[in-house]
């Protein structure tokens, strides 16, 4: 069985997600090959290479995939997985955005979002919200499989390194253009790999109030997260997003700050450990998720929380 | 110009959803089918651009007869017509996206406007396949979306922010969330649109063969959590957990 797994980067560094997908799939393929495509992306290749299982590492650093758009990097995917019986990415937008392009130019079928792997050729993928679990038997003759993240711890790294070939395939991209970013400056950990995230609703009432939720957060060295109406209504930027159509996170604790818990939101963090609400209304669906709740007002809640642990 | 906005019909998404006995089928105990809500942003977008520069509107939907109904939602928001694929098989995302590919070639499509997921099988696959099997560039979670001569520009949610990207037509473009708020059609549009043109082929006729290599065997519901315990305060919260043990110094 040969796997390949594509690494999500960003030229500078590898992403811990890919560590995840990584230990996924160790599960049915030992050892594994990963890919690395960008620009100046020799560091990524280096880190990619001391993934414990990994077998050699493809390297494909040429300014025309500096952005890794889907137009030309999945036709050079397809060139390079001819030979293996199973392509694995992480769930994340990167991953979404790339996977079913290839897909579609294999004639197969991607299974998307998986939380388990039962057996090479059996997987369990979430659907409708989280709500239904999926088995899914795959009989394609290549497996293309997007790994949800936070449902596998990530896998090791060596101090020991694989072998890095470099590939010197450039495929132009005449037909989308990279223009412009916005990546806020992250200081906080990751959400999907963060340990604690306190997370903020609607009831936060506006952006300035965030800051509440950002100071609990920085006590623990954690992440902070959001529903989609308080991203909606501005409070805070759309990448904190947290849910059914956002991020999809599971730490080991999870505080829910004046969030009602609807169907979307509960479907990106009720896998996590051990989850705290904190609510004025006590019917409020995520209690019904939540290991420890407090009713009450989260203004008045988390400044005393705040008090007490800065003691 | 036209574009083509592809309509799913999915159970509301508020409604609770669990498996039968038999772990076969997916069911609802408040059955309510409606327009995929990504769908609907699509056909949003599609209209505005109509209403703008006069752009055709075709949609697309796939499935049962029952899909009718979204369809005419989509015709009453301002589409120009439709076009029903009828099918009672359960088709893969694969299978889907090349009856798109082929009536977006056989309708000389410019653009093809659709949801980034349906809630319901959350896959997020269609656009991609559809953009892949026509070679066509694409623009995913898209939250702004304008349009040049021959180019759209497009701003992406991804994971770490947004990303603009400017694409060549013709173009697929799946939409996210934030792009706009659909309308709510009036009356005497909802009236017009059950006379605005619906096509029906079926999928037989298309020959697009079946996808074999892909098979939900069964669904199954979550483990449930425990129920958890209400708290009398901030202290005792702090105490129970030992949250100051996990305080970064």
């Amino acid at each position: 069985m040969k796997t390949l797994v594509i690494a999500e980067h960003n030229n500078i560094s590898l992403s811990v997600l890919t560590l995840s997908v990584a230990n996924a799939i160790s599960s049915i393929s030992k050892t594994f090959d990963l890919v690395v495509v960008g620009s100046d992306c020799h560091e990524v290749a280096k880190q990619a290479s001391q993934i414990n299982g990994c077998e050699k590492v493809y390297l494909v650093d040429d300014p025309e995939y500096k952005y890794q758009l889907a137009e030309n990097t999945s036709k050079l995917i397809v060139k390079l997985v001819k030979n293996y019986q199973n392509l694995a990415i992480s769930h994340s937008t990167f991953g979404k955005n790339l996977l079913p392009r290839i897909a579609a130019q294999l004639d197969v079928m991607p299974i998307s979002d998986i939380v388990q792997i039962k057996k090479e050729d059996i997987f369990v993928r979430a659907m409708h919200a989280g709500n239904i679990l999926a088995t899914i038997k795959s009989s394609d003759t290549i497996k293309l499989l997007s790994i949800r993240a936070s449902a596998f711890p990530q896998i090791d790294v060596q101090s020991d390194s694989a072998p890095i070939e470099k590939i010197d395939v450039v495929i132009q991209n005449n037909q989308a253009k990279f223009i412009s970013m916005e990546y806020p400056e992250v200081q906080r950990p990751d959400l999907t790999s963060a340990d604690v995230i306190i997370a903020g609703g609607r009831a936060l009432k506006s952006a300035e109030n965030f800051c509440l939720i950002e100071e609990l957060a920085d006590l623990f060295g954690g992440s902070v997260g959001a529903t989609r109406a308080a991203v909606d209504a501005g409070y805070i930027a759309n990448e904190f997003q947290i849910g059914q159509t956002g991020k999809v996170v599971a730490p080991n604790l999870y505080f829910a700050v004046g969030i009602s818990g609807a169907i979307q939101h509960l479907a990106g963090m009720k896998d996590s450990k051990i989850i705290i609400a904190i609510n004025t209304d006590q019917e409020a669906p995520i209690f019904q998720v939540a290991d420890y709740g407090l009713v009450g007002d989260l203004f008045e809640i988390v400044p005393e929380i705040i008090k007490i642990l800065k003691k | 110009m036209k574009i083509l906005v592809c309509v799913k019909q999915v159970i509301n998404p508020y409604a609770k959803v669990f498996p039968d006995e038999e772990n076969k089928i997916v069911r609802s105990n408040n059955a309510r089918y409606s327009i995929n809500p990504f769908d609907e942003i699509a056909v949003e977008e599609a209209v505005r651009l109509k209403e703008k520069y006069g752009f055709e509107v075709i949609i697309v939907g796939i499935g049962s007869l029952d899909i009718q109904e979204s369809m005419r939602r989509a015709l009453a928001i301002g589409a120009d017509r439709g076009i029903l694929v009828n099918t009672d098989v359960e088709l893969c995302t694969l299978v889907v996206s090349k009856i798109i590919a082929k009536l977006a070639q056989e309708e000389n499509i410019n653009l093809i406007v659709m949801g980034k997921q349906s809630t319901d099988g959350d896959h997020s696959h269609t656009g991609q396949m559809v953009a892949g099997l026509l070679d066509w560039p694409q623009g995913t979670f898209v939250s702004e979306l304008t349009i040049g001569d021959d180019y759209l520009k497009v701003v992406r949610e991804v994971d770490n922010g947004l990303e603009t990207l400017q694409l060549v037509m013709p173009a697929v473009i799946t939409v996210d969330l934030r792009l706009n708020e659909p309308r709510y059609p009036s009356l005497p549009n909802i009236i017009k649109a059950k006379n605005k043109p619906l096509n029906k082929i079926n999928f037989s006729d298309l020959n697009i063969p079946e996808h074999t290599g892909y098979e939900e065997i069964r669904y199954d519901s979550p483990l449930k959590r425990e129920q958890g315990i209400i708290l009398s305060g901030s202290e005792e919260l702090v105490d129970k957990l030992n949250l100051s043990s996990m305080v970064v110094k």
